[in-house]
C-alpha cells in the first residue's frame, strides 16, 4: 500500500531507498485529510439527524404532545389557546396524495423515455435528448413553484372549473415533471446494465425490439427500474418550494385531486418564520423534520438494497 | 415467395405502435422545458434590461431591479463552493483510491446517497439548529451557504467519483513503478486526467446552490436588504442577505403590488441563470470527452 518509510530490507545489491522525513510526513498528514473527507459525509448525516432531533427533542416530553396523536390525529391547531393539537396526519396524507399523482405520471412517462433512449433513438438523438432532460432536471424548485401558482393555476381553472388553481393536481404535475429526468436518467442506467449477449441472443431468435424490450429487458432490469421510481419518490416527498406555492395550503384530508391540500415538506417552510424559537409549535416543527428525515432515509435505503441486491446475483 | 404471416403482421404492428408511443412519452418529457422556457420570457420581456439587473428594488419592492438579489446569490454561491469543493473532491479521491470494498466503505456510499436524498427543507432545519443557533453564526451568508454546502457535497463527490474511475488503472501503475507515493501518483496523474469530471460537478453543484432557496430561508436569507446600485461588495459574511430564489419566491407571495411582468423577469434571470452554468458544465464534458486521448 503505502511505501513506508522504515522500509524493507534492501534489495542485494542495490541502494536502500528512503524517502526524505518530510514528505514521508506531507504523505501522512494528506492521507489523514482524504481520510476525514471522506468519512465527512458520515458525519454530516449524523449530524443533520442530531441537530434535528436536539430542537425536536424538548416535545416528546410535553404534556400536549403524544406520538399516536402527532401520527394519527388530523388536528392540527398548534397555535390554539385553549385546545393545542399537533397531530400531522393529514399532512402525511397531503404528501402521500402529491407524491401518488406525481409517480403515476412520472414512473410510466419516466420509463417510456428511458426504453426509447437506450433501445429505439440513434445516439445523436440520445445525446440531445439527455442533455434537455438535464437541463430540466436543473430548474430551481421555486421557479416551479413559480409557474404553478401563475400558469397551471389557470390552466386548470380554465380546463376544469376548479375555483382554485392550486390542488393536489396541480402539485402533482408539477412534482410529476420535477422528477422524471431522475426516473429516466436511472431508469435509463437500469436498461445499459443488462449485458447485449441478452439483446443479441433474442434478436438472433427472430424478436422484433419490441419484443425484446418487454419480454427480456424489462424483466433483466427490474430491479434498476424499481431503484428509479423509488428514487423519484424520495424527490417528490422532500420537495418544499413548488409543493408550498401550489398546492392551496389546506391543512385536510383531500376528496379528490382538486382538493388543495399541506403537505409536510411545505409546513415546516411555511410556519418556521413564524413561530418563536424554543416555542413548542418550534420543536413540534422539527419533530417533523425528524419523521420526514425517516421517511427519505428508507426510501432511499430501500432503493439502494434493490440496487444491490441486483449486484450481488 | 416470402409471404407475411398474420403473425408476423402483427408483431410489425405492434412495433410501430410501440415504437411511437415511446417516442411520444420521451418528446412529453422534453417539450415542457422549451414551453416553459418561452412562456417565461415572453411575459418576462417588458421589464427585461440591463437596468433590471443592476438596479435595486424600489417603491417596497413593487418596481426597479434585483441587484442586491444577484450579488447575495454570488456571495452564497462562492462561499458555498469554497467549503463544498476541497471536501467533496478529497471524499470522491478517498472513495476511489483508497478505500476498500469492506462494510466502512458501503457505509459511506449510503450516507452519500442520503445526504442527496435529505429533503431540502430538513436541510434548513440542520442549519438553522446547527449553524444559525448552536454555532451562534446568525442568519448569515456563513450559515445559509455552509447549510448550501452540505447540501451539494454529493453533487461534487458523484461527478469527480465518477471521472476518477474513468482514468485507467494502468496509468496510476506507471506512476507507482517509478516510486511515486499514492498522494503524488493522484496528484500527478489521476486529477489531471480527471479534471474535466471534477470541474463537471463544482459547475453543477454552483447551479445546484444558485437554486435552492428552502435551505437559505432561515438561515441566512432575507426579505430587503439596502444596497447601491451596481455595488459589488454590498454584504459582509455575518450579515444576511438577499438571493434570487427567495427573492423570487417573496415577490410572488409575500410583496404585494409586484406588476407580472416583474416577477416573470426575476424567474427568468435565476432560470437562466442556472441553465447557463449547466450548459457550460454539459459543453465542457462534450469538449474534453472528444480531446481525451485513451
Amino acid at each position: 500500500m503505502t511505501t513506508g518509510a522504515s522500509g524493507a530490507p534492501a534489495a542485494p545489491g542495490r541502494a536502500r531507498f528512503r524517502r526524505p522525513p518530510l514528505s514521508v510526513w506531507t504523505e501522512r498528514l494528506i492521507e489523514t485529510v482524504v481520510i476525514a473527507s471522506g468519512v465527512s459525509a458520515v458525519v454530516f448525516v449524523a449530524v443533520i439527524l442530531f441537530f434535528v432531533v436536539r430542537e425536536a427533542a424538548p416535545v416528546f416530553v410535553s404534556e400536549h404532545f403524544s406520538l399516536r396523536e402527532f401520527l394519527f390525529s388530523i388536528e392540527w391547531y398548534p397555535t390554539s389557546l385553549v385546545k393545542v393539537r399537533y397531530g400531522v396526519a393529514a399532512m402525511i396524507v397531503g404528501t402521500l396524495a402529491v407524491t401518488t399523482l406525481a409517480m403515476a405520471l412520472a414512473v410510466p412517462f419516466g420509463i417510456g423515455a428511458a426504453i426509447y433512449l437506450s433501445e429505439f433513438c440513434g445516439p445523436r438523438l440520445r445525446e440531445t435528448l439527455k442533455i434537455v432532460i438535464e437541463l430540466l432536471a436543473a430548474i430551481p424548485s421555486v421557479v416551479w413553484g413559480f409557474l404553478g401558482l401563475t400558469v397551471v393555476n389557470r390552466l386548470l381553472i380554465l380546463l376544469f372549473g376548479a375555483s382554485v388553481g392550486l390542488n393536489v393536481l396541480n402539485a402533482g404535475l408539477l412534482l410529476a415533471l420535477m422528477s422524471v429526468p431522475i426516473v429516466v436518467s436511472i431508469g435509463e442506467d437500469a436498461l445499459k446494465a443488462v449485458p447485449d449477449a441478452h439483446r443479441e441472443a433474442a434478436l438472433a431468435m427472430g424478436a422484433t425490439r419490441w419484443q425484446v424490450v418487454y419480454r427480456v429487458l424489462l424483466p433483466a432490469a427490474r430491479h434498476g427500474l424499481l431503484a428509479a421510481a423509488l428514487l423519484g419518490v424520495g424527490r417528490a416527498v422532500g420537495e418544499t418550494m413548488a409543493v408550498l406555492m401550489a398546492t392551496g395550503h389546506a391543512v385536510q384530508i383531500p376528496g379528490g385531486l382538486l382538493d388543495p391540500v399541506r403537505t409536510l415538506t411545505a409546513n415546516i417552510a411555511a410556519e418556521m418564520g413564524e413561530v418563536s424559537q424554543g416555542s413548542e409549535h418550534y420543536q413540534v416543527l422539527f419533530a417533523i423534520g425528524v419523521l420526514l428525515f425517516a421517511i427519505t432515509f428508507l426510501v432511499n435505503l430501500t432503493a439502494d438494497l434493490v440496487v444491490r441486491g441486483v449486484r450481488g446475483k | 415467395m416470402f409471404e407475411a404471416t398474420p403473425q408476423a403482421l402483427r408483431r410489425r404492428r405492434q412495433e410501430r405502435i410501440a415504437t411511437s408511443v415511446l417516442a411520444a412519452m420521451t418528446f412529453a418529457t422534453v417539450v415542457p422545458l422549451f414551453a416553459i422556457l418561452g412562456y417565461l420570457l415572453v411575459k418576462a420581456w417588458p421589464s427585461l434590461s440591463i437596468s433590471f439587473l443592476i438596479e435595486p428594488p424600489r417603491d417596497l419592492q413593487t418596481h426597479g431591479g434585483i441587484w442586491p438579489a444577484l450579488v447575495g446569490t454570488i456571495y452564497l454561491v462562492t462561499v458555498s463552493l469554497a467549503a463544498a469543493a476541497p471536501v467533496g473532491v478529497l471524499a470522491a479521491v478517498w472513495l476511489n483510491e483508497y478505500a476498500r470494498d469492506n462494510w466502512f466503505t458501503r457505509t459511506v456510499n449510503l450516507a452519500v446517497i442520503n445526504l442527496a436524498g435529505v429533503p431540502s427543507i430538513v436541510h434548513a432545519l440542520f442549519g438553522l439548529g446547527a449553524f444559525v443557533l448552536a454555532a451562534g453564526l446568525g442568519q448569515s451568508v456563513l450559515a445559509a451557504s455552509l447549510t448550501l454546502a452540505v447540501m451539494t457535497l454529493p453533487v461534487i463527490i458523484a461527478s469527480t467519483r465518477e471521472a476518477l474511475a474513468a482514468v485507467p488503472w494502468a496509468f496510476r501503475e506507471a506512476c507507482w513503478n517509478v516510486g511515486a507515493t499514492r498522494w503524488q501518483t493522484i496528484r500527478a496523474v489521476v486529477l489531471p486526467n480527471a479534471i474535466s469530471g471534477v470541474l463537471t460537478g463544482v459547475i453543477l453543484q454552483v447551479s445546484r446552490a444558485a437554486g435552492e432557496s428552502a435551505p437559505i430561508l432561515f438561515t441566512g436569507a432575507v426579505m430587503y436588504k439596502a444596497v447601491e446600485k451596481g455595488d459589488l461588495l454590498p454584504y459582509g459574511l455575518n450579515e444576511s442577505v438577499m438571493a434570487l430564489a427567495t427573492h423570487l419566491y417573496n415577490l410572488v407571495t409575500q410583496i404585494n403590488g409586484a406588476p407580472e411582468s416583474l416577477q416573470f423577469a426575476t424567474a427568468t434571470v435565476l432560470v437562466g441563470v442556472v441553465l447557463l452554468v449547466n450548459s457550460t458544465a454539459i459543453v465542457l464534458r462534450v469538449v474534453l470527452r472528444t480531446r481525451r486521448k485513451w
